[in-house]
């Protein structure tokens, strides 16, 4: 699949700031007032940003309200009606925080459990397509949460549970490569279980429907930066989890803190970059590619 | 309404057959020419006179080649257009509700005012039937020629789908498989009518008619012998000329 840097940063920078969410929902860390402010910033900026960012690829942005009315059946439509809602109570909740120095704690609460809501919605966007295999597996949704948790429990300074959960997160990620790489094959589609063609011989793609690309082959069928994909887990592990742990577990101050979210965040643009990229969607197979 | 209705009072669709399609793309052209014209945005092209063309196409033809293990190879064109699949994963993610498939006949369309371009239904189907406009940012698919097939100012004989309309070989068929009796419905049954990607659990409508058996080598070899060259050895002109070049 095409990784376009807008979904990329659209599903990081809101998974991130919903992270945060969460925790500054449940009180930890407790805020009040100017110093809550600086946390809710970060969170809103995050969420916020990532979301209109998401409405850059859109063929026609002007008409994006009317992605709310589908709720029943489209999770890109949950999704949108989760966010918002989570930033609302969210933000009435950081206003009590902020300017009355009050804590609505089930407000807190609930604002919590509706931010993780909305990062599973996100997930489930690309984990319901059954087109492309590599998604359309449990992993999904795991790595989608435990990337919000394990990023927005590092921003929001919560030393012991971004270890945990970045470990954690990086082992869900290293599963969700383990069985993607073999779920293409797994669900058994093939050039010529597609074409159904296979019955009396081997198939082969013969001529392509036109000589120069299209839409489909732009957006579905994504081979350059495979080739370097090995590396980039390495190096996309090493600036997600390696490094931001190593850091926090020497000596966690805000200097290393500041290191360890820059060096997380740029792995995990790494890793969704990969997640995109090295997703094969079953149209491929119509043009002889993976 | 992106809820998929549990039944409709029709089933419009096309039965494609693989054994008579000659790949004349004819049907590309037609169906182009006809929804570029006609119902909603026009089919654009990009860069199309220039080095690197792109553009919207409802319909396109594809080439296989099948290698049996003995015989000749053969080659299968294959068009492929939207299925109007009854469990259509396309309209259902759709968040706007541009996406719908029609309760009286099946048909599944896009209401191109409500598309607002995310590309997520394009996605969403494993046959690759619909296309982001580039021009005017909102997903084009096959409409089974809507406005054709209802269109009283048109001559009956051209109520149908242009592809279908247009196709020299008789490749296309266009008609209601919810009627046993129709001619959709007989040739899929007297065919063997196939569904693409069946494991997907799209229930596509269209019907793909497999290749026939061909004629095998060893069938020609009867009357072969008979071709056979008579005189090996040539006299004459030619006997002279063969040893005159021998010798040089």
């Amino acid at each position: 699949m095409h990784p376009a840097p807008s979904i990329i940063f659209f599903t990081v920078a809101s998974g991130l700031g919903f992270g945060m969410m969460f925790w500054l929902g449940i009180g930890a860390p407790t805020v009040i007032g100017f110093n809550a402010f600086l946390f809710y910033l970060v969170a809103y900026a995050l969420a916020v940003g990532g979301l209109i960012s998401s409405t850059f690829h859109l063929g026609n942005p002007q008409r994006a309200l009317k992605a709310f009315t589908q709720w029943k059946t489209s999770w890109l439509s949950r999704e949108g009606w989760l966010s918002v809602v989570t930033l609302s109570v969210i933000g009435l909740y950081a206003i009590a925080e902020i300017f009355f120095y009050t804590r609505l704690i089930p407000l807190g609460f609930l604002g919590a459990v509706l931010a993780l809501a909305s990062v599973f919605a996100t997930s489930m966007i690309y984990g319901q397509l059954k087109t492309v295999p590599r998604w359309n597996q449990w992993t999904t949704p795991v790595v989608f949460l435990a990337m919000s948790l394990g990023g927005g429990a590092l921003l929001a300074g919560q030393i012991l549970p971004a270890i945990v959960l970045i470990v954690m997160a990086a082992i869900a990620v290293i599963l969700a490569w383990i069985t993607g790489d073999k779920a293409f094959d797994r669900a058994g589609h093939t050039l010529s279980s597609a074409t159904g063609l296979g019955t009396d011989g081997a198939v082969r793609a013969f001529e392509p429907p036109h000589t120069g690309t299209n839409y489909l082959m732009k957006e579905m069928v994504h081979v350059i930066g495979r080739k370097h994909a090995t590396k980039l887990r390495v190096i996309g592990m090493i600036l997600f989890a390696l490094l931001p742990v190593v850091l926090l577990l020497l000596s966690a101050n805000h200097v290393t803190g500041a290191i360890a979210a820059v060096s997380h965040i740029a792995g995990a643009l790494t890793i969704r970059w990969l997640f995109f990229a090295e997703a094969e969607h079953v149209v491929g197979l119509y043009y002889g590619k993976r | 309404m992106t809820q998929l209705p549990t039944s409709t009072e029709k089933k419009l669709g096309l039965v494609i057959d693989l054994d008579t399609c000659v790949g004349c793309h004819a049907c590309v052209v037609s169906c182009k020419g006809w929804n570029t014209e006609n119902y909603g945005a026009p089919l654009s092209d990009q860069d199309a006179y220039g080095s690197a063309p792109v553009g919207t196409f409802l319909n396109r033809v594809h080439s296989y080649e099948i290698q049996p293990d003995q015989g000749p190879a053969q080659l299968i064109h294959f068009p492929k257009s939207c299925l109007h699949c009854e469990d259509a994963p396309c309209v259902t993610v759709c968040p706007t509700g541009a996406s719908y498939k029609r309760v009286e006949d099946g048909i599944v369309l896009v209401n191109e005012s409500d598309c607002i371009g995310c590309g997520l239904c394009a996605w969403a189907c494993p046959y690759g039937a619909r296309e982001l406009d580039q021009a005017e940012g909102v997903m084009k698919k096959c409409t089974l020629c809507v406005d054709r097939i209802y269109n009283e100012n048109l001559p009956e004989e051209d109520r149908q789908p242009a592809c279908v309309r247009t196709c020299p070989a008789g490749a296309r068929h266009f008609g209601d498989f919810s009627d046993p009796d129709s001619n959709v419905s007989k040739l899929t049954a007297e065919r063997g009518g196939m569904d693409l990607m069946p494991d997907q659990g799209t229930k596509p409508v269209n019907k793909y008619l497999p290749p026939r058996p061909k004629d095998t080598w060893e069938d020609i070899d009867i009357l072969a012998p008979l071709l056979e060259p008579v005189a090996e050895n040539a006299g004459g002109l030619l006997g002279w000329l063969d040893k005159t070049l021998e010798k040089l």
